[in-house]
């Protein structure tokens, strides 16, 4: 790759002098010269987050832009991330080394008379301002692990620290470096909007005058104004889960949970909490959420933990997941089964020896199938241009006296990610 | 809230303890009338019917209501009390999740349950304070010792005490699916075996179900109100009633914080 390094000045903020540490981008030479002002204007809006997280976003945002390409954008951040590390090692003390937002190591939780674990020994951490996605189908644990650690819920075994405190240990001073907002609404409904707000400031110790101004604040922000004295019985799931996120930020939490934030929303509530989750991102407001939205979480994550029967598959940002897999596009094919007697798996052996081919996998059937006219689906991943593989595979299915019904041309997706891992999809 | 404190801030759990207290009383406040009604009209019926209705049309002897009285302000205290915290608990943990925010609040869960209880204790006494007035305007007079009032007040206290541990164990054991059964099976039994309409020495000549009485705490509270306002009646002696409460009171809070925290945590 021809590199050449662009270094972007970064707050740390765990150190007690303001530091510069360069954040180095492997891009494109002829981009250097539009690439320096944009990054510095990044890097100052996130001025106070953990570096590792400024860099992703700086990245991000410098791709978005057009000015680096996806391939060398995530090059850089490696060759950038390996920079840090030395740097770090080099440099950080002890007593500088901040606290995480999350730790979470050998979590595990077995619900009585239940043969398995609802969670299974899991280990990660979260760093302060930075958005976490637990990605996975229902039942998958990321529930019961935000239950953990929220404190409601009893860990079997293992350890989890929020905020730097034990929560098992000390779940009253936990609960104060926390806010969950739940995937139904527990608003509280015998006061008005206003008051579940000030009321909730004031289980926190928030002084009453204090609490007041947050809420206008808030109610403003969160479109709620005019509804203030209105009692929550008479909201949508979508209001109800405005009401809840701003509630949860009247005592200003360390971290906010957000336990499937966006399920069952219209598609416009669904946006308008997107629209704040990112406020909140930008401010540095340490995000853990959960969600089976692969959209979701790859659009408000800094990284994302792919869970499934209780266990954490993968961990990494949403595109370091997607690189790791096999191909850089995907190509999906719908085919008609006939009757020939060709099973599928014959075909894909054969679609494996096409060239630019890396990888070949069976999609399940979708739901509303009719049963006399059989189809089957395969996803191809792709190192090349996928539009150039549509003939070829078109040809060989012919041959067989097969035909193609449909043809879906793609990137690949954290869903991708998540068949790779496990063979099934997310719903 | 982007810097992680190192050190984490001193939690003041009693903040959120008032804080949640403040709340239960605003909403009781903000629906008084509807509170009085609840409370009140039961007891009113029983006494005007028993006490003045079957007193005029010669069916109960003379002085009838001066024995029911006290055994009333027994009833709405032990009543008002776990209704208070039995219902809202069973729909708050079953069905609209309410309390969850009072769970995460800086707080332990057992201070949680605890409020729940003074809350509830609060309202019970309120209530057979107001049946005070209440009595005196249906009846025309109520029996009143003023040497009596300490028991009486401790009588109102234990009683209000009872009824939210009753509550506590009854909110926290039954399923949202089951709270019309569970409360006809609970509440009738209670309501007509506490003594609250009969002293309890004069079902000597009932003895099996004298016995099926001294088996609900509630009589001990009934007795003690008799022993506070019309110690003439016979009636159970107040050290062994005091004992029976405290014990009761000791084994229903047992049962109902541990019921408590097996609903609040998983």
């Amino acid at each position: 790759m021809r590199e050449q390094h662009v270094e972007v000045p970064c707050e740390r903020p765990e150190r007690r002098h303001w530091t510069a540490t360069p954040l180095l981008l492997g891009v494109e030479p002829e981009h250097v010269d539009g690439l320096h002002q944009p990054a510095v204007a990044v890097a100052d809006r996130h001025v106070g987050l953990h570096v590792s997280v400024c860099l992703a976003r700086v990245a991000r945002v410098l791709v978005d832009a057009g000015l680096v390409t996806q391939r060398d954008y995530t090059a850089g951040v490696i060759a950038a991330n390996v920079n840090l590390s030395r740097v770090s090692r080099g440099a950080t003390s002890d007593r500088d080394r901040p606290v995480t937002a999350v730790e979470v190591s050998e979590l595990v939780k077995r619900y009585p008379k239940s043969p398995v674990n609802a969670v299974d020994g899991i280990t990660f951490a979260v760093e302060p301002g930075e958005v976490f996605g637990l990605l996975g189908p229902n039942g998958a644990g990321k529930t019961t692990t935000v239950g953990m650690l929220t404190t409601r819920v009893k860990p079997t075994g293992g350890r989890a620290m929020v905020g730097g405190v034990d929560v098992g240990a000390d779940p009253v001073r936990a609960r104060s470096m926390l806010a969950v907002v739940p995937q139904r609404s527990n608003l509280d409904r015998s006061l008005s909007i206003r008051r579940n707000l000030t009321f909730h400031a004031a289980y926190h110790g928030v002084p009453a005058a204090e609490a007041t101004a947050r809420a206008d604040e808030l109610l403003e922000q969160f479109g709620l104004r005019e509804r203030g004295d209105v009692k929550p019985d008479l909201f949508s799931g979508g209001q109800s889960q405005r009401v809840m996120i701003a509630r949860a930020l009247m005592h200003e939490p360390q971290v906010l949970f957000l336990d499937e934030p966006t399920t069952g929303l219209d598609p416009a509530a669904r946006l308008f909490v997107w629209d704040r989750l990112r406020e909140l991102r930008e401010r540095g407001v340490t995000l853990i959420l959960t969600t089976h939205d692969m959209h979701e979480a790859a659009l408000l994550a800094d990284r994302v933990g792919i869970m499934d029967h209780g266990k954490l598959l993968a961990l990494d940002t949403p595109d370091a997941l997607m690189r790791g897999l096999p191909g850089s596009s995907t190509l999906e094919l719908s085919v008609h089964a006939g009757t020939n007697g060709h099973s599928p798996e014959s075909v894909i052996d054969a679609f494996e020896t096409l060239p630019g081919v890396e990888r070949v996998e069976p999609l399940p059937s979708e739901d509303d199938e009719e049963p006399d006219d059989p189809h089957w689906r395969v996803r191809l991943y792709v190192s090349g241009e996928a539009s150039q593989l549509v003939a070829p595979t078109a040809t060989l299915l012919a041959d067989r006296g097969l035909s193609l019904s449909g043809v879906e041309l793609g990137e690949p997706t954290l869903e991708d990610v998540f068949i790779h891992l496990t063979g099934r999809t997310l719903r | 809230m982007t810097a992680v404190a190192v050190h984490a801030p001193t939690v003041r759990q009693h903040r959120a303890f008032t804080a949640v207290l403040r709340r239960d009383l605003l909403v009781t406040w903000s629906e008084l009338p509807v509170f009085l009604a609840q409370v009140i009209l039961q007891p009113l019926f029983l006494l005007f019917v028993f006490g003045k209705v079957l007193g005029s049309l010669g069916y109960t002897q003379h002085g009838y209501s001066d024995l029911l009285f006290p055994g009333l302000l027994a009833l709405t205290a032990v009543i008002t009390g776990m209704q208070t915290l039995a219902f809202p608990l069973v729909i708050e943990f079953g069905w609209t999740k309410e309390i969850e925010d009072r769970l995460l609040a800086p707080m332990s869960t057992a201070l949680v349950a605890a409020e729940k209880v003074l809350f509830a204790t609060l309202r019970a006494l309120t209530a057979t304070t107001v049946m005070i007035p209440v009595g005196i305007l249906v009846l025309g007079s109520i029996p009143w010792r003023w040497s009596g009032v300490p028991l009486l007040v401790l009588a109102m206290v234990l009683g209000s005490l009872l009824g939210a541990g009753l509550g506590l164990v009854l909110g926290t054991l039954v399923v949202p699916q089951r709270i019309n059964i569970v409360f006809s099976l609970v509440f009738t039994p209670l309501l007509f075996t506490g003594c609250s309409q009969y002293p309890w020495p004069s079902l000597s000549r009932l003895r099996w179900f004298q016995i099926v009485t001294a088996c609900n705490p509630m009589t001990y509270v009934s007795e003690s109100m008799r022993a506070a306002l019309v110690p003439d009646v016979p009636h159970i002696a107040p050290w062994v009633c005091i004992l029976v409460l405290l014990g009761s009171l000791t084994v229903l809070m047992t049962i109902g914080v541990r019921g408590f925290y097996r609903r609040a945590i998983d």
